[in-house]
């Protein structure tokens, strides 16, 4: 318990360093959204959303519930196109390519853009058998390289020490943090360009979600990271940009230091500052 | 008055009269299992044990006395009057009731029914001798009597005391000569039966082709001297087993002192059951309800064992879980997964529904006119024309009785699987798609294997309805007595073509069909028992393998 609290102020300090100087006009784009426009059937849920996703930066979205975070999020992978009646007008482009084009390869897609949901969810396989899953529906079945992946995946999602005797056990037996960091860690073991986190603290306590924190943190490095939150703080500790979306729209975005601090519009303001949501 | 009513207000509010509902009706449900259970299998297991044989002296009034001998079945009291009704020489005075006994006196080509109903005050000197005999016959039923001799080739060999042992020596060798003649009809002459009909098929064949020229002919003939030949031994092996058989015989003498011979070879076993200790009956009991089970049937099937019925039953209903259950399943993923959910899957899914409701003869009507007579006789057609006009698969049989049941169940297990498919969280299918798979290889990676309890509980609850049906089975492939198993060493080994026997349909046979009646009740009762332990035994081993799979894949605690 301290030593999470520990480790945990450390990054802190190491996080408000970090986000010195940062631009959202300097960086490279991974993801490109024009202008999106999203219905429910007759009911709009976006209106013109326009937004570059900064490469190897955290972004995170918040907002008001029901303000369209997720289902903005949601687009980025065509999760949306397993809603009935879902339609979208607009462009999203990954490197330079548009991802709602006819004739996309939608698994290849989300091969490359993957999400982590809310509630963990992993199957009722073993912990390795989780990980190694979308390889697995890739084709690729030799020992060595899923033992390898298996390793350096739950390294990478800081979960390795605590399974590595138990790999073949069910991976329903772990606890709900160690859970969403293992479906962290099978996202990730894919080797994904951008990594879709839809309110991924939401059914933690709050050590696991401390730990997820830190995760989020040390990928960004290797890994686009787009964050949904309800959780205000959480933004303001893991992101590098923030987007504050409210009705279907997007209000603000901008490098989070300056979105919490000195935000440009009344709406983020009241919003920030707890007036509403 | 009003602390009653408070009283009785407090009473309803605090839940117990729900409890005692409740649980009544749970009570009801377990008592009228139990009771159902402890019934049929206390008057059917009953049958098997060795009663005592009963000697005693019988006077109808105005007729002379005489001995008669026998099991006691059963006992009830009718009033005096409707005896005298029934022309029987009743004393007017007396009770209001008298006691009617129905004795199992056997010897049936002597007194030309097995069973005897007796007015108990006529009756005296009852006894229990020793030495009085059971013989379990292949034909006529049961003797009752004395034994007295034992003869070889009609030359006396044993009498008096040795005679019983050397009664018992020799059944056991009628007994294995018996067992080879079996063996060497079902087993070798079977054999060269189904080869000379294949050849006769073949010839027949190439005579429609128009190839059956003079080589062929001189091949076939060869082949088909050659299996005569081997006939020929085997015959004279059988006659000559047959002698052997027919060697020894018995001289008898009944209750009333009519002495006969019965030859052994029609002897299954003799039993003195007077003299038996518990010990003995006990394990008299234990090889009769051996026999019960793995045995044929003898006698208008009121004799014997019910095996072959046990094998069709258990046979059938696998070849039908086997078939319904990836039916039932295709069509409940595409139902479920893939059809857009609309008015159109809801008319299906209510047509689905309905059909389970279907009363199981309508089904039988149909797999008759449509499995039997357009399948199977278009498939005569097309593949056996040789054996024209003699039917293959357009005769009622195993594979249609199958079929029949299985569209009778596969309603449950489309439900069933389609429930299953619904539970499964929407959060792990998504998972799935998202590490970038596709919607089929998310069903076939994620969802069918965690969807496969509910499967086997489809199938299970198929496995149920079909089991115990019976009224579809009679007019697509169940008979009175089947020949040969379905399963035997002729290649194809499994003749899905074959009638077979079935328990359900043995208790209507035995029950109603039979030409002795008193005889065949406990057998009712003994075989619908052991239908409900077989359709038991099937389930229990699908629960056994659907918890199996539950503990797998068990689901998450959303």
């Amino acid at each position: 318990m301290q030593h999470e609290v520990h480790t945990h102020g450390i990054d802190m300090a190491a996080l408000g360093r970090q986000k010195q100087g940062l631009n959202l006009a300097d960086e490279t784009v991974a993801l490109e959204v024009p202008g999106l426009n999203l219905f429910y059937g007759e009911k709009q849920a976006l209106f013109d959303v326009a937004m570059n996703i900064p490469k190897q930066r955290v972004t995170a979205f918040i907002g008001p519930s029901g303000c369209g975070k997720s289902t903005l999020l949601r687009t980025f992978n065509r999760m949306n196109d397993l809603v009935d009646g879902c339609r979208v007008q607009g462009e999203i482009r990954l490197d330079g390519h548009d991802i709602y084009k006819k004739g996309v390869d939608v698994a290849e897609l989300r091969r490359r853009v993957g999400m982590v949901f809310q509630k963990p969810n992993p199957f009722p396989k073993s912990i390795y058998e989780n990980v190694v899953y979308g390889l697995r529906i890739q084709g690729v079945n030799q020992k060595r390289v899923l033992d390898e992946t298996v390793e350096w995946a739950l390294k990478s999602a800081a979960l390795w020490d605590e399974v590595k005797d138990r790999l073949h056990d069910s991976a329903l037996g772990l606890s709900g943090g160690q859970q969403q960091r293992l479906v962290i860690a099978r996202t990730v073991a894919v080797q994904p360009e951008v990594l879709l986190l839809d309110e991924p603290c939401s059914a933690l306590d709050p050590i696991s979600t401390l730990k997820v924190e830190e995760l989020i943190y040390e990928l960004k490095s290797k890994y686009t990271i787009v964050i949904v939150t309800h959780n205000m703080q959480q933004a303001a500790r893991v992101s590098d940009y923030t987007a504050f979306m409210y009705m279907g729209k997007l209000i603000e975005f901008g490098d989070t230091d300056t979105l919490f601090t000195n935000p440009a519009k009344k709406q983020t303001e009241d919003y920030i500052t707890g007036r509403y949501g | 008055m009003k602390t009653k009513e408070q009283n009785l207000k407090t009473w309803f509010k605090s839940g117990s009269p729900w409890v005692w509902m409740t649980a009544s009706g749970v009570s009801i449900a377990v008592i009228m299992t139990i009771g159902l259970l402890a019934v049929i299998a206390m008057r059917g297991l009953g049958h098997f044990w060795p009663a005592d044989v009963i000697e005693a002296q019988y006077q109808v009034p105005g007729e002379a006395a005489r001995v008669m001998a026998g099991e006691l079945v059963q006992e009830e009291q009718v009033p005096r009057a409707r005896l005298a009704a029934a022309g029987l020489p009743v004393d007017v005075k007396g009770g209001e009731f008298m006691t009617r006994e129905l004795f199992k006196v056997g010897n049936r080509e002597v007194y030309g029914s097995d069973f005897s109903w007796t007015v108990a005050e006529w009756m005296s000197e009852p006894r229990t001798p020793e030495d009085l005999m059971v013989m379990e016959r292949r034909e006529w039923g049961n003797f009752y009597g004395y034994l007295v001799n034992v003869k070889e080739n009609g030359q006396v060999v044993a009498e008096g005391e040795a005679a019983w042992d050397e009664l018992q020596n020799r059944i056991s060798r009628v007994d294995d000569l018996h067992a080879q003649v079996v063996a060497l009809e079902k087993g070798d002459i079977g054999r060269i039966n189904h080869g000379l009909e294949q050849l006769r098929l073949e010839s027949r064949k190439l005579e429609l082709k128009g190839q059956l020229d003079a080589t062929a002919q001189a091949d076939l003939e060869a082949r088909r001297a050659e299996l005569d030949a081997e006939y020929k031994g085997l015959e004279s092996r059988l006659i000559d087993l047959n002698q052997q058989l027919g060697r020894d015989s018995v001289a008898v003498k009944t209750a009333d002192g009519r002495e006969q011979d019965i030859a052994l070879s029609k002897v299954v076993r003799a039993y003195q059951p007077n003299a038996m200790g518990t010990g003995a009956k006990l394990g008299f009991y234990v090889a009769k309800l051996w026999e019960f089970v793995s045995d044929e049937p003898r006698e208008a099937n009121t004799e014997g064992g019910i095996f072959p019925a046990i094998f069709g039953t258990i046979m059938m209903t696998l070849i039908m879980a086997v078939i319904v259950t990836p039916f039932g399943v295709l069509a409940a993923i595409y139902l479920r997964e893939y059809a857009k959910q609309g008015p159109m899957t809801r008319i299906i899914r209510i047509a689905v529904n309905n059909l389970a409701g279907v009363p199981a003869i309508v089904y039988g009507v149909f797999g008759l006119g449509f499995f039997v007579y357009v399948l199977g006789g278009s498939i005569d057609r097309l593949f056996f024309p040789e054996s024209a006009p003699a039917p293959t698969f357009g005769t009622p049989g195993l594979l249609w009785a199958s079929l029949t049941l299985a569209i009778l169940a596969v309603p449950v297990v489309i439900v069933a699987t389609e429930e299953g498919l619904a539970r499964i969280p929407r959060a792990l299918r998504e998972g799935s798609l998202a590490l970038g798979a596709t919607k089929a290889e998310t069903l076939w990676k994620v969802v069918l294997p965690m969807a496969s309890p509910a499967m086997m509980t489809g199938m299970i609850l198929a496995v149920a309805r079909a089991a115990g049906e019976v009224a579809p089975l009679m007019l697509v492939g169940v008979v009175k007595l089947a020949p040969s198993l379905p399963v035997d060493g002729n290649y194809p080994y499994l003749h899905l073509d074959q009638k077979i026997m079935h328990l359900g349909f043995h208790i209507y046979d035995v029950g109603f069909q039979s030409p002795n009646v008193e005889a065949a009740r406990p057998l009712v009762y003994a075989t619908a028992f052991l239908l409900v332990l077989v359709i038991a035994l099937l389930n229990l081993s699908a629960v056994f393998i659907r918890n199996h799979l539950r503990e797998k894949y068990k689901a998450l605690d959303h």
